[in-house]
């Protein structure tokens, strides 16, 4: 009777919204959700309300029906940011009209945002994954607050990832709501998860098709309910790929809407209209979507690779093979094609009195042309990197030539070159990406490069500087010691009367370290560059015979003057004193916080990994930035300048990534362990390993202590604060690991450096990188969710992963919330990670090989990462009697953190 | 189904008028206001019209028992104000509980006697829930629009205490009145429905908002059918509006809400717009003659008056709905629990 008469989903804001079978697909706005929007998110953390109010505004006049806001960041209270947004939101009528979903995962900020609302909202969202009990108390209230809910198809037993279980959970859930909670059907939506297809592996293939018929049943057999979902998932492992994403997402929302979906978040801007899509693409696309053929995501693959090339290489013109031989050159260059070169230069050899004169004729006048385009910023790094792979191979081709010539005319003597270079990665570290992109840069505008590789101490680059008379000394480091190693060896160079410039660069390398700790150790010349493009007019100034001596003038004032402003500029901080900082310690209330056993203590070590399983995980965004483009992956490919430099590499990366998988050139490994572990005497973690092999059965972790004084109600935060105190009686838990994926990076990227190819060169030490990275988001998801098994039930993108939305951290010693490098020794010991895997701790306390990632896992949900700061030496003093090590050694490791 | 929900399949039920128009009447004075009990009270009174339940209950009884005489099925409590929030204005936060208890017992009594003279006609007492002075989801600074007054739990526990207090005086029923900001209302309705959990106790509710102007929206901006989704969460007796406009301008917003709900509909506008002094001078004829558009249209279930109607208003639109057929009402899905 009842069950005959429809009943509609009726939402309102200011004004009304009923989702009848006759309405369209209702379009849910996401550009407010700090997960889904970088821009939304910065607005927030940088507390520009209005600013994200113009967020909500643009979008509602863009066609969203309903507004999904999201507060849910670590760096945020979400609580008071979702309820002063949402005040402000309600105050604008020309946003508030539409009704809000309100998004979080946390109870408290949904309770909050309902209760600033006047009108009907949609909750986002709750599922059976934390039991039924919770599940009902959460429907209990939504129906008080007078809200519709999303409900996930999520168990206890997990997220349903099939038909089977899609159904099954959404019935029991809808049992629940409508006959135990009463809540009304037509307020209750499902989220059936939308997968990614065509993910190259075999429990994927059925993602898309499993949620449409899911749908279908759910809408025909669970009476008045909505289906919802982001489409956007459904297209993931193509990523970049615009044209064929759009396809997916066409074709998905054609067939999801017609099995009953009727509401999702959907970003118009990548939806192509269906009847536009190109017959064979909708083809390739259906297949994958309906798992139609064995081979349908290598064929969608294939044409993916067509539809991406097409843009740019829709026709190969070789019509520049008939210009004349300079310009054929140049082009070659500049464009980084190396097909021709050696026909050209042999050409331009026959017509040189001598080969040297190739060198500093034809290919002078061509490289010249890619500093001129690169210095005025038309063309970037990675073309620049291409560049130098052309003139290398033509400068190895004309070599044997010279050394010919020089025999037959010894007076001839040596290439002009615009001087010698010396480049080292200092002792104790060894990363060298940045290094070898500045002296690849620089050998194309003729310097020559002596590179002498990372970890080289510093007698050897004092020795080889004399012995080769070079002209200017660049030092690279990442590692906070490594900074200094640079002073040391400033130090030296001034000891023993050295005249050239010294040029520092590296990741944790800074112009106010340069200025403030090395520049005064020497009197000449100190610079510091982080930046490919700058390395080369700052190198031609220093050397340039004429304008060089006042330059380097210019230069000790400019940092002379950086210096002192910067001194005076710091402000004064105020710090606690230790003990002051450890009662304004973080507070977590022990009796109620969820402490999850591990299901697995001890210690594991996983060997050979498939590499192909954390493609998925990476985060391209740095490897971007490694090459000097900067942007966020993927809005970076679409980039209005460098969004064509950015794809061009991204596909040179995907095929060297598949080249390194299918030939099994890197060798993953990873070895972790979770161990009772409860803090002691303050900042100290007490950890029980068991049936220990190592010295230390009871290993002790150190922790650090923020001191500078916080605004009223913020606390001086340790990782030590993340466990349970010994007092509290309550067994807690800690697991630290360590993964490496550089077992083969140097002997492949050295096969590159021998055929002149540093971009290979350069691209496999950086997808070394992003792969270890991606190993170590993998293994702490499988961490979290299997071997420790606190958030079995997550589901969460790898966007997400990216923006850290899990629960828990992995903070890493060296790193902001654990800077103090020594910890590795301890992980390195209870873990045997040496043994294990074969990763090795260098003097300066880096791994090697580079491409790895160590640290910690500190399960609790309130577990953040944070920014030690600066510490004063009462600290160190403690740390020092608490490590059993002389305070002066101590000093020295902490050194970068201590206050002045 | 109870008595009110079996009267109303029946006829037109009738609410009674102003308590306001009908006090000044009396012309109390603050020391009438203040009686034996407030005479060294520290603070002004006079103007709580609500203490008068305590001060003055046989006037209340009087007013109310005029109501019945003139026609009304249903009289509201002399509660409009009784909150712990809008008693601040007087220091009198102390006195809620007994503030609506005791106006519920003093209507409830009136209401048993015309019940025992007229079995026939039932009457019953509604306890009247106004809105508060705050407003939960306004600022009620211009240059500070986040800022907010009032917040929903504050609201929550306000409307709690004065709901159970008039549960424990004897109500039959609950009235949400003069709606002007949903939020407020939903926070009355959450408290509402927290009671009826704790006590397990089923009791009607009557909800009724306000459009405060010709827009056709309420004070905090929604239209009226954003309104009833807004409020249709919890099971209800009755949806509509009172105050603000007269009979005459309220009847496109009941037409929305009458097209749109299954619930019964109410209706109970102020004795026209005010005049030139501020006063609501439609005569109980006039007011009689624009009611007779709602009962035409089958609008209205429940209809009554607000500012400035009398018992002679009350009489005048008793009599002409007793010549109608009630609006249908549908068994509310959400009516049964």
């Amino acid at each position: 009777m009842e069950k005959t008469q429809p009943k509609y989903l009726k939402l309102s804001g200011l004004e009304p919204l009923i989702i009848t079978p006759e309405s369209n697909f209702i379009n849910v706005g996401e550009r407010t959700n700090v997960a889904g929007s970088k821009k939304f998110l910065r607005l927030i953390k940088d507390r520009k309300f209005e600013e994200a109010l113009t967020v909500a505004r643009e979008q509602v006049e863009n066609g969203a029906q309903i507004i999904d806001i999201n507060m849910d960041d670590g760096l945020i209270d979400g609580k008071e940011a979702m309820v002063k947004f949402l005040n402000l939101v309600i105050a604008e009528p020309d946003i508030s009209r539409v009704p809000i979903m309100i998004d979080s995962s946390k109870w408290e900020i949904i309770e909050a945002g309902l209760q600033v609302v006047q009108g009907k909202c949609v909750v986002n969202s709750i599922s059976l994954k934390e039991g039924e009990a919770e599940f009902i108390h959460h429907a209990k209230l939504i129906k008080r607050y007078g809200a519709a809910v999303i409900v996930m198809a999520f168990d206890e037993t997990g997220q349903a990832d099939n038909y089977d279980r899609r159904i099954e959970i959404a019935s029991r859930s809808y049992d629940i709501l409508v006959n135990q909670v009463k809540f009304a059907p037509e307020d209750i939506i499902f989220d059936l998860n939308i997968f990614p297809v065509a993910t190259g592996m075999d429990e994927h293939r059925k993602n898309a098709i499993d949620f449409i018929e899911a749908t279908r049943w759910v809408r025909e057999n669970l009476p008045h309910v909505s289906v919802s979902g982001g489409v956007s998932n459904v297209s993931f492992s193509f990523r970049g790929n615009d044209p064929v994403r759009e396809a997916m997402h066409s074709v998905f929302l054609y067939h999801a809407i017609q099995a009953g979906m009727n509401m999702g978040i959907v970003n118009p801007a990548m939806l192509e209209v269906y009847d536009d899509i190109p017959k064979d693409l909708l083809d390739r696309v259906e297949d994958v979507m309906f798992d139609r053929r064995e081979d349908a995501t290598e064929r969608l693959l294939d044409f993916a690779e067509t539809v991406i090339g097409k843009s740019k290489e829709s026709k190969i013109d070789l019509s520049w093979r008939e210009e004349p031989l300079q310009s054929r050159i140049t082009r070659a260059l500049v464009k980084g094609i190396d097909e021709f070169i050696l026909e050209d230069i042999e050409e331009a050899r026959q017509k040189a009195d001598k080969p040297i004169e190739v060198i500093e004729g034809n290919l002078m006048i061509g490289m010249n042309v890619v500093g001129d385009l690169f210095g005025s910023g038309k063309m970037f790094l990675p073309q620049v990197v291409k560049s130098a792979r052309v003139m290398k191979k033509a400068v190895a081709y004309l070599l044997p030539y010279i050394e010919e010539e020089k025999l037959k005319n010894p007076q001839a003597g040596d290439s002009k070159n615009a001087g010698k270079v010396l480049m080292a990665t200092v002792k104790g570290d060894v990363h060298d990406i940045g290094k070898n992109i500045v002296g690849v840069v620089l050998a194309c505008n003729n310097y020559e490069i002596i590179d002498l590789g990372v970890m080289v101490p510093p007698e050897k680059i004092i020795a080889v500087a004399k012995e080769e008379n070079v002209d200017a000394i660049g030092l690279s480091g990442l590692i906070t010691p490594s900074l200094d190693e640079m002073v040391f060896l400033a130090k030296e160079m001034q000891r023993q009367n050295f005249k050239v410039p010294l040029l520092i660069g590296g990741a944790t390398t800074s112009k106010a370290h340069t200025a403030v700790k090395i520049d005064p150790e020497y009197e000449c010349a100190v610079v510091h560059i982080n930046d490919a493009s700058r390395a080369v007019t700052v190198v031609g100034d220093l050397l340039k015979r004429e304008t060089g001596g006042s330059y380097k003038e210019n230069l000790k004032r400019d940092y002379d003057t950086f210096r002192k402003d910067f001194l005076k500029r710091q402000r004064v901080k105020t710090y606690l004193s230790l003990s002051e900082a450890r009662r304004n310690r973080f507070q977590i209330d022990w009796n109620t916080s969820e402490i999850v056993k591990p299901k697995q203590l001890g210690v594991q070590v996983i060997k050979d990994f498939d590499l192909n399983l954390l493609v998925y995980y990476i985060d391209w965004t740095p490897f971007f930035r490694s090459w000097e483009l900067h942007g966020r992956y993927p809005d970076i490919l679409k980039d209005e300048i460098i969004g064509e430099q950015a794809s061009e590499l991204f596909e040179d990366a995907k095929k060297m990534l598949q080249k390194i998988i299918s030939e099994k050139l890197l060798n993953a490994r990873a070895v972790f362990g979770i161990f009772e572990a409860n803090t002691i005497n303050d900042d100290d973690i007490l950890s029980k390993v068991p049936n220990s092999k190592s010295q230390i059965p009871n290993p002790i972790f150190r922790t650090l202590r923020q001191q500078s004084k916080k605004a009223e109600g913020k606390p001086n935060i340790a990782l030590a604060d993340f466990i349970a105190p010994k007092e509290s009686e309550i067994q807690d838990y800690i697991g630290c690991f360590c993964v490496s994926t550089g077992f083969g990076t140097q002997q492949l990227a050295s096969k590159y450096e021998k055929e002149h190819d540093d971009y290979n060169s350069i691209m496999v030490k950086a997808l070394s990188d992003r792969l270890a990275e991606a190993f170590a988001e993998y293994l702490h998801k499988k961490v979290r969710t299997e071997y420790w098994g606190y958030a079995s039930e997550e589901k969460l993108s790898n966007e997400d992963l990216i923006s850290e939305k899990y629960k828990g951290i992995r903070p890493a010693p060296g790193y902001p919330a654990c800077p103090d490098h020594l910890e590795k020794l301890t992980i390195w010991e209870i873990l045997k990670v040496k043994e294990n895997i074969g990763v090795e701790l260098t003097e300066s306390l880096a791994m090697w090989p580079a491409s790895s990632v160590s640290g910690y896992y500190f399960a609790n949900p309130q577990a953040r990462y944070f920014g030690l700061g600066k510490i004063k030496e009462d600290q160190i003093e403690d740390f020092a009697k608490r490590k059993n090590m002389d305070i002066e050694e101590a000093t020295n490791w902490l050194k970068t953190n201590l206050a002045d | 189904m109870n008595k009110i929900q079996q009267a109303l399949q029946n006829r037109i039920l009738i609410l009674d008028g102003a308590m306001g128009t009908m006090l000044q009447r009396y012309k109390f004075s603050e020391e009438d206001f203040r009686a034996e009990r407030f005479k060294d009270f520290h603070k002004s009174v006079k103007g709580n019209n609500d203490l008068l339940s305590i001060t003055q209950p046989q006037a209340i009884a009087e007013i109310h028992s005029k109501y019945f005489a003139a026609g009304a099925d249903i009289v509201e409590t002399n509660t409009f104000s009784s909150t712990t929030i809008a008693m601040a204005d007087y220091d009198m936060q102390d006195l809620v509980y007994e503030l609506n208890y005791e106006s519920a017992k003093i209507a409830k009594k009136v209401a048993d006697e015309f019940t025992a003279k007229e079995p026939h006609k039932p009457r019953f007492v509604a306890g009247a829930i106004g809105p508060t002075n705050k407003t939960a989801s306004m600022s009620p600074d211009v240059n500070d629009p986040g800022f907010r007054a009032i917040s929903f739990e504050q609201l929550r526990v306000a409307y709690k205490q004065q709901a159970e207090a008039l549960i424990d005086g004897g109500v039959d029923l609950l009235l949400v009145e003069t709606i002007f900001d949903t939020l407020n209302a939903k926070a009355a309705l959450f408290a509402i429905d927290e009671i009826k959990e704790e006590r397990n106790l089923e009791i009607p509710i009557m909800i009724s908002g306000t459009i405060t102007d010709a827009s056709g929206r309420t004070l905090s901006g929604q239209t009226a059918e954003a309104f009833l989704i807004s409020i249709s969460h919890i099971p209800l007796l009755s949806v509509g509006f009172n105050c603000a406009l007269g009979a005459k301008q309220l009847t496109p917003h009941l037409e929305v809400i009458a097209s749109r709900t299954n619930l019964a509909v109410s209706a109970y506008p102020n004795a026209g717009l005010p005049n030139a002094f501020g006063e609501y001078d439609e005569s109980p004829a006039q007011m009689a003659e624009q009611v007779k558009e709602y009962l035409d249209k089958q609008l209205v279930n429940i209809i009554g008056g607000c500012c400035g109607t009398t018992p002679e208003h009350i009489k005048a639109i008793a009599e002409i709905a007793s010549q109608y057929k009630p609006r249908p009402v549908f068994q509310s899905e959400n009516s049964t629990v």
